[in-house]
């Protein structure tokens, strides 16, 4: 896999995007905000613990979890979010990621391009402005996968 | 008269404000949609949050989408202002409703550039999307079908109630009302370790421009405050009057567009404008002053 290209499932999701008009569009981007998983008891009510995404126009939390086995390539990323349900559109973004990130290799996550967030036709149906959100998702990701595979 | 009636009442402008109840009974009394109804628009920050759920007869209006020119940072123009006009069944003379999320910021922005292309009838829903929600009104995923209406292509007129850079440049001396938080009025919070914000190159304020936070005229439930309450803000504690010329400016233009809705018809002053370029044009531009 070259780093300019977007991982299996991640592709897939574009595609998805990039076949559908405007309407459409904002559709899908609903599905995957009502299909966001909620955090797992271990962060409920631990805001704290996860990592806050100014970016996003209301504010959005995330953690990253990396299973710690010595072989590299068998360290999967695990991904969870945290979004009131009064921002469909950042929910939407972060249930993308996870639907086409969550259970990768962290090798796989560290490959995605920065400009993914791109790729998704979703700039005429959400706007540019908009879509920096899901960019700065991406970077905390990739940082947090960084650091915890590191060891 | 219930206590929001008398409220209302006593405000500059009354007739720019309606309260739930007067919408739950136009809606109740089928006024809302059709050709003479009552056009009942919600504009939000999040362009998915209509779809989750919207009052009854409401269509979506989009800051990005439908009222900004997709190119240059400017508003869309009259024939395009037309088409979203004419599509959700809107006339010249239709009676339009605004509502939105955050206490209205994303409501007051849409119904101040109705404004500048000068349609006469345009109001805000008190309290906006959450305060309906919160009285647990019904909310639908319904969208209406509106029957297309002729809007006239008019010319939007800029000036009155739009300050540009040079005109804020102008102006310097003059009242100025930074609505932002006292952390981005400062400057502080341009120092963002790693992840630049929204971004402006340099942090601070427009020089003299008093920092009153736009959210000091909502109450918590996003309902605007008294006219007694907004008084002792702006013109007790601020100094400002009515006469006065005043510029009002946050980041992009959408929260000083409450205050301006604020200064404007809820207490009756006669020349403020919107500095919509605000600081994401004022903290990126060469040498324009800046104190912090």
């Amino acid at each position: 896999m070259t780093a300019t290209e977007l991982p299996g499932p991640l592709a897939e999701i574009a595609d998805d995007f990039r076949s559908a008009s405007n309407d459409l569009k904002l559709q899908l981007l609903l599905e995957f905000s009502d299909e966001l998983p909620a955090l797992p008891e271990r962060y409920a009510g631990q805001l704290d613990r996860l990592e806050r995404v100014d970016e996003c126009q209301t504010p959005l939390f995330l953690v990253v979890e990396v299973e710690q086995s010595s072989a590299a390539a068998e360290r999967r990323v695990h991904l969870f979010f945290d979004a009131p349900a009064e921002s469909p559109t950042t929910r939407g973004f972060a249930g993308i990621l996870h639907a086409g990130l969550d259970g990768l290799s962290a090798e796989e996550v560290l490959a995605v391009p920065d400009d993914a967030p791109m790729r998704f036709g979703l700039a005429d149906a959400v706007s540019p402005l908009r879509l920096r959100g899901m960019a700065a998702m991406l970077a905390r990701i990739k940082r947090q996968v960084r650091e915890k595979s590191a060891a | 008269m219930t206590g929001d009636d008398r409220k209302i009442s006593a405000y500059a402008h009354p007739e720019r404000l309606v309260t739930t109840e007067w919408l739950a009974e136009q809606i109740e009394a089928g006024r809302v949609g059709g050709p003479d109804g009552i056009a009942l628009l919600e504009s939000d920050e999040d362009v998915l949050l209509y779809d989750t759920g919207h009052i009854p007869g409401a269509l979506k209006i989009d800051w990005h989408l439908d009222l900004n020119d997709p190119v240059t940072r400017d508003y869309v123009d009259g024939a395009r202002f037309a088409e979203v006009m004419g599509s959700r069944g809107i006339a010249r003379d239709t009676t339009v409703v605004i509502y939105g999320d955050k206490s209205n910021w994303w409501a007051a922005y849409a119904l101040w550039v109705f404004s500048l292309f000068g349609h006469e009838d345009v109001r805000l829903l008190d309290g906006g999307r959450a305060k309906w929600v919160t009285e647990g009104r019904e909310v639908t995923r319904e969208v209406p079908t509106p029957k297309q209406a002729t809007y006239p292509v008019a010319e939007r007129d800029d000036a009155p109630i739009r300050a540009f850079k040079d005109d804020v440049l102008a102006h310097l001396g003059k009242p100025l009302v930074d609505v932002r938080s006292p952390g981005e009025y400062s400057g502080e919070l341009l120092h963002m370790p790693d992840y630049p914000q929204e971004g402006a190159m340099r942090g601070g304020h427009i020089p003299g421009a008093a920092s009153v936070p736009w959210a000091r005229a909502a109450n918590d439930d996003g309902t605007f405050k008294s006219r007694e309450d907004l008084e002792a803000i702006y013109l007790t504690e601020q100094g400002l009057s009515p006469d006065d010329d005043v510029v009002a400016y946050c980041r992009i233009g959408e929260r000083s567009s409450h205050t301006w809705f604020v200064l404007t018809h809820l207490l009756g002053f006669e020349s403020v404008r919107n500095y919509d370029g605000s600081w994401t044009e004022w903290g990126n531009a060469v040498r324009v002053p800046i104190e912090k």
